[in-house]
């Protein structure tokens, strides 16, 4: 087993389905952190047999919609002094805004690349995957797929 | 109301309003020939299209009103390299109301985001079509005296028709609406679409052939299969022969049936069915007058309308 040195301070985002972790430190954009950031990728887990991980020092502060928008069965703990001080559970945002592009050819953000970059949650389309669609031109993004 | 992009942003009630106001129109045009006096409408057109933008401005000049604009991107400061954000903004500067047609998607809510005066999307890429949907209702209403109780017929391409689309979703709202989807395999129904219908319980069927069901129907929507749309030479000569309306189909279909079509036809409607008087397509046109009347004189808030 790989180990890697506990936190005294800092972030644990764990339940990573197994293989994204590089996906969401490219999502949270870690990669401008001076902090020291581990990912851990294939880690056991009970649940779902492999998971990864990725371990942020020092740092409190990340945008918890661009996760919930990942994926929402992600967990966020929350270390300081050495323990978990808080376990955040994520939830879906409605709206995410110039996390990802629409890669419709035929939509307005194709040719006006200054418009940000809009998606809204659709409720209720979907089921187990819920769907984003483009503000502009409806165009489906799933994160999950 | 300061925008109308896609036609489900009208409620049911709103719709009702603009055709009754439509209506009203009809059955005395000269007492609204001057409700527009001193106003102007812009059609913004970064692609032409003869149809939608002449029935927006005859729409305008039948109110009163007059028109500036352009007619194709070209001649437009979008060949310079302007954005629609900024035409808009300058627009509002000389008009009242403006109608945007733009290829692409989504172009008519970035306008209407920015603009000063009321929007109406006249097309956006393959997106919505709000008046065009407005124009079916109206037609569908006066012609058949309701918009509840009818099964209406769409045949061609049901893939990639967004008039089809938008048509299915605004009756959907209506009681007693059966739905009969006639198209190649290749083209059938969006399965958003298709699980939107199930899970209002709403009842439709779907055939490859329009000779097997024509005769149920109280409308048939004929939209135009394109060729470029089929994978391969043999299923397009295989199944275009029954996406045409011709007299022996016509015969096959209900004397009160009406059929409709959003225009610019090629081959799919026989021009021998154009005699027929269930061939309502050019009546369509001109109900698309007085839908688009109707509509800007509600966008405009003009007194008494």
């Amino acid at each position: 087993m790989l180990n890697i040195d506990s936190l005294e301070r800092g972030l644990v985002i764990d339940h990573i389905e197994a293989g994204k972790s590089m996906e969401i430190y490219k999502f949270l954009n870690l990669d401008k952190l001076d902090c020291s950031v581990a990912i851990i990728k294939n880690a056991r887990s009970k649940k779902t047999g492999k998971k990864d991980i990725i371990k942020i020092e020092d740092t409190l502060d990340i945008d918890l919609d661009v996760l919930g928008f990942v994926d929402p069965n992600i967990t966020v703990n929350v270390i300081d002094g050495g323990r978990i001080v808080e376990k955040k559970h994520l939830t879906m945002p409605k709206q995410v805004v110039n996390v990802v592009r629409c890669k419709n050819p035929r939509c307005i953000t194709s040719i006006e690349q200054e418009l940000p970059q809009v998606f809204n949650l659709v409720e209720g389309a979907g089921g187990d995957h819920p769907v984003y669609r483009c503000a502009y031109c409806e165009q489906e993004y799933s994160p999950k797929k | 109301m300061k925008a109308l992009i896609d036609p489900m942003d009208l409620s049911a009630q709103q719709v009702e309003e603009i055709l009754d106001l439509a209506d009203r129109i009809i059955a005395d045009p000269k007492a609204y020939a001057h409700k527009c006096d001193g106003k102007k409408l812009a059609t913004l057109f970064y692609e032409p299209s003869t149809r939608t933008r002449l029935s927006f401005e005859s729409a305008m000049l039948e109110l009163g009103g007059s028109v500036i604009g352009f007619a194709s991107a070209d001649s437009s400061s979008a060949s310079k390299g302007e954005s629609v954000a900024d035409t808009i903004r300058v627009i509002g500067c000389y008009a009242d109301i403006a109608a945007i047609r733009h290829p692409k998607e989504g172009a008519a809510l970035v306008a209407a985001q920015n603009a000063s005066i009321p929007v109406i999307n006249a097309g956006d890429g393959g997106h919505q079509h709000p008046t065009q949907t407005l124009t079916d209702l109206l037609t569908i209403r006066s012609l058949k005296g309701r918009l509840h109780s009818l099964t209406l017929g769409l045949c061609g391409d049901l893939t990639f028709g967004r008039t089809v689309h938008s048509l299915i979703r605004a009756m959907m709202r209506y009681e007693n609406i059966r739905f009969v989807l006639i198209s190649p395999r290749e083209l059938k129904i969006p399965d958003y679409i298709r699980e939107e219908m199930v899970a209002k319980q709403i009842p439709f069927q779907e055939a490859e052939r329009l000779e097997d069901v024509i005769g149920d129907l109280d409308i048939l929507y004929m939209t135009r299969v394109q060729r470029e749309r089929f994978f391969n030479e043999e299923d397009y000569i295989r199944l275009r022969d029954s996406y045409i309306l011709d007299m022996p189909k016509m015969e096959m279909a209900k004397p009160d049936m009406i059929v409709l079509h959003p225009l610019p036809r090629v081959n799919e409607i026989s021009v021998e069915v154009d005699k027929d008087p269930r061939a309502c397509y050019f009546k369509q046109v001109l109900y698309g007058k007085y839908v688009r009347m109707a509509l800007m004189l509600k966008m405009l808030e003009v007194e008494g309308c």
